[in-house]
């Protein structure tokens, strides 16, 4: 049977150079990095390399890197560490309405701490506004997380704008981005943003799952989340996971190489999409209505009609092409998306939506069989809802 | 010391001239169930059968006790035909007690060759307790413990405790029944309860994917396996649904979508039942609970099969039927949010009290027949076992 896969922003496929090099390290390259005896010694070169090709993507420098076991992990830590660092300098802590559940829940974890922690609103296109950022910035503003790419409908926060406005009102605070939809996909550099801190996953990028890195400016401190150890720099205890830092290294190198050509084919893909989808009557699409404010990979569609999501996902599913509704995290429950809800949308946008993500693996064909199919799928649960 | 699982079953043992072929199958089941461990030989004797407990005694009794046709069992201390050895036997499964004051020794003695009639050696067994324990008093009428000494020609057997179970029919004592399976709370419990009664349990689950998720019918499957650890396996049938569902959505008026449906899988079961030599049709209703489950709707959906249909649950309230699924360990997995029937099918306005003239005459919109054969020929066969 035909398998398309276009949920590429649940996870990604390996790519077999990465199974490669993460095989390698461990049938041979296998020693703790801090052992003392020369198999140590192998696996810790192995980490420095990783941590270069991941710097590079970012254009920062490698002592900035801090592996981590995951996009959460690295969010979590993010939250927890800044604000914990920063508490004597203040106890305001600003994100946004549509961050990931790692980021959200660590926000509410600081409001239970005793933070005060502000949530910016978006507008119906999922996007943030700086003005609003700007009036609820104060002199005890110690942290700003806000996400690059939202996961769910692929708006592109305008990360310079904002970076720009915490600069002039709170020069103090520090500015974390997650960056998870993101990294080795848009052109994304801390330092010209003015990012402090940023998170990235390895899976996202046709890396192994269970790892992810933190990005921490040179002079930000941040306290330590895992302790009991002397790894990377004595900020995050816990032997490395060499196969998976290996792998995270070659995803990015191979993302970082192609990452113009990968936005090219993605945007040709992403055009073709939505001219399918104009074509089909009916279909909305939830997010940002100028391509430019959004990310090609991601693309959250609804159906008059078709009320939902779940049932046109198992309907193509049978179709053999794999989406989503909403993130994966969460549409095993029943409630429906905290971001599409957060967006202002209700009825069929919010219960019939399904989200398409694209990876540059993807192909025209692949395209045009969704398209196919779904007009299909989409005319028969028409005629059988109410 | 040697131990043995000692194993009684009531009911059975009444049942006249079939009580030999009832016993045979309750012995072939409690093998089943101790199948995977290491093996043993089982002895029946005088109404009571007696496993051999070597090594992993605690999960012998874990899959004893989940075997239908055992009234209670009881861990019993086997020593040679000695009176000091029993005494010594005795003493030491007291000790375990840990409660009561008082207590009374009650012997049989089916093996005549022992010198001590069955009074003497309660006395002898009594009086060593009393010198050798604390504050415990005898009592013949109303004893917090009763030891039980059986003297047996290959030994004498010695016990204080008295583990309950289930009781009920040997499962497959009392033929075979197709239970309507879904992934909700009380289907699971109505199986179990047919298995009770001796039932042979064979599943039948409707499966409409893609309107519910590949997970949906995980969900399924681990129900089929719980309640399988009562009856060593479960044949599970997974009917693809889907087609039937579209048809009656499409042809049908909105009110009847629930009991049109309902028809349709009790012909589905009905047909499975004669592929399977099943006797009855075996449901999770329990009466006024939902629309389909009122007096009127259950005489319409039942129009349509003579086979019996039975429904253990129909006088449980929801609250006792969600015990019985905590007890049996199934309520944790009917919970979880996949649902088995769709909700893009279940009408807002479902008619409570139908008439069986207007339901048929909606039905003729249907190619039933047909429907029915597409859906039974896509069915998959499982045979689920406990894990």
């Amino acid at each position: 049977m035909t398998n398309v896969y276009l949920d590429n922003s649940a996870t990604t496929r390996c790519l077999p150079q990465v199974v490669e090099a993460v095989t390698e390290v461990m049938l041979e390259t296998y020693g703790n990095p801090s052992s003392l005896h020369k198999m140590g010694v192998e696996a810790e070169k192995l980490l420095k390399k990783a941590r270069r090709q991941v710097a590079s993507v970012l254009r920062v420098e490698d002592r900035e890197i801090f592996f981590t076991s995951g996009g959460t992990e690295a969010n979590n830590w993010a939250l927890w560490g800044t604000a914990n660092q920063r508490a004597g300098r203040g106890r305001h802590v600003v994100t946004t309405t549509i961050e990931h559940s790692s980021i959200l829940e660590s926000a509410k974890r600081l409001q239970e701490d005793g933070f005060t922690v502000s949530f910016l609103e978006v507008n119906q296109e999922g996007l943030v506004d700086p003005e609003q950022l700007q009036q609820i910035l104060t002199e005890e503003t110690i942290l700003v997380s806000i996400m690059s790419v939202n996961n769910e409908v692929g708006s592109v926060q305008p990360l310079r704008e904002l970076s720009r406005v915490i600069r002039s009102r709170a020069p103090q605070a520090v500015f974390h981005v997650d960056a998870v939809q993101s990294f080795g996909k848009l052109q994304l550099y801390p330092k010209e943003l003015g990012i402090d801190l940023l998170s990235l996953s390895g899976h996202k990028i046709h890396g192994p799952k269970g790892v992810g890195a933190l990005y921490i400016r040179r002079d930000v401190q941040v306290k330590p989340f895992l302790i009991g150890g002397e790894q990377e720099n004595c900020f995050r205890a816990g032997t490395e996971n060499v196969p998976g830092i290996v792998g995270l290294g070659k995803a990015a190198e191979i993302a970082g190489e192609k990452l113009a050509a990968n936005d090219r084919k993605l945007y040709h893909l992403n055009r073709k999409l939505r001219e399918g989808l104009a074509n089909i009557p009916g279909a909305h699409i939830n997010g940002p209505k100028s391509p430019d404010a959004a990310a090609p990979h991601i693309i959250n569609m609804w159906f008059e009609g078709v009320d939902r999501g779940e049932v046109l996902l198992h309907s193509l599913e049978s179709e053999g092409i794999y989406v989503s509704t909403g993130s994966a995290c969460h549409s095993r429950r029943e409630e429906a998306s905290h971001v599409l809800k957060a967006m202002g949308l209700s009825g069929e946008a919010l219960t019939g939506a399904i989200r398409v993500s694209l990876s540059y693996l993807n192909n025209e064909q692949e395209i045009d069989y969704f398209l196919e199919k779904l007009t299909d799928v989409v005319s028969e649960l028409r005629e059988l809802g109410s | 010391m040697e131990q043995v699982l000692l194993i009684r079953y009531g009911e059975i043992s009444l049942k006249g001239k079939n009580r030999h072929q009832f016993e045979r199958r309750l012995l072939q089941n409690v093998k089943d169930a101790l199948k995977g461990l290491e093996p043993r030989r089982i002895e029946l004797a005088y109404g009571r059968m007696y496993v051999p407990l070597k090594e992993n005694a605690e999960a012998v009794i874990e899959r004893v006790k989940k075997v239908f046709g055992i009234v209670s069992v009881s861990v019993a201390a086997v020593v040679p035909l000695e009176i000091e050895a029993i005494c010594e036997a005795a003493l030491q499964q007291f000790n375990q007690v840990k409660e009561g004051e008082t207590f009374k020794v009650e012997t049989q003695r089916p093996y005549k060759q022992f010198p001590l009639q069955s009074p003497e050696i309660s006395r002898r067994v009594g009086g060593y307790l009393l010198k050798n324990t604390g504050n415990w008093k005898v009592d013949v009428h109303n004893p917090d413990v009763t030891v039980n000494v059986e003297v047996r020609q290959e030994g004498a057997y010695v016990y204080t405790n008295k583990i309950p179970c289930l009781g009920g029919l040997p499962v497959g004592t009392t033929g075979r029944a197709v239970l309507l399976l879904s992934g909700g709370i009380d289907s699971p419990v109505a199986g179990w309860m047919g298995m009770k009664r001796g039932l042979e349990i064979v599943g039948l689950h409707f499966h409409s994917f893609p309107f519910t998720s590949e997970r949906s019918k995980e969900k399924v499957i681990d129900l089929a396996r719980k309640i399988s650890a009562y009856s060593g396996k479960v044949k599970l049938y997974v009917n693809h649904f889907t087609e039937i569902q579209k048809a009656i959505r499409k042809n049908c008026p909105e009110q009847y979508y629930v009991t049109i449906m309902r028809r349709m899988m009790f012909r589905i079961a009905d047909r499975i039942c004669r592929q399977e030599e099943a006797k009855a049709i075996v449901t999770g209703e329990s009466l006024g609970q939902v629309a389909s489950q009122t007096l009127e709707s259950m005489g319409v959906i039942n129009e349509v099969t003579k086979i019996p249909v039975l429904r253990p649950l129909i006088a449980l309230d929801k609250l006792e039927i969600i015990d019985y699924a905590q007890k049996i360990d199934t309520y944790d997995i009917s919970i979880q949010p996949y649902e088995d029937c769709c909700t893009l099918f279940v009408p807002k306005h479902p008619a409570i009290r139908p008439k069986l003239e207007p339901v048929q005459k909606a039905e003729e919109a249907l190619d039933i027949e047909g429907l029915i054969q597409e859906s039974v020929d896509k069915t998959e066969v499982l045979v689920i076992y406990p894990d």
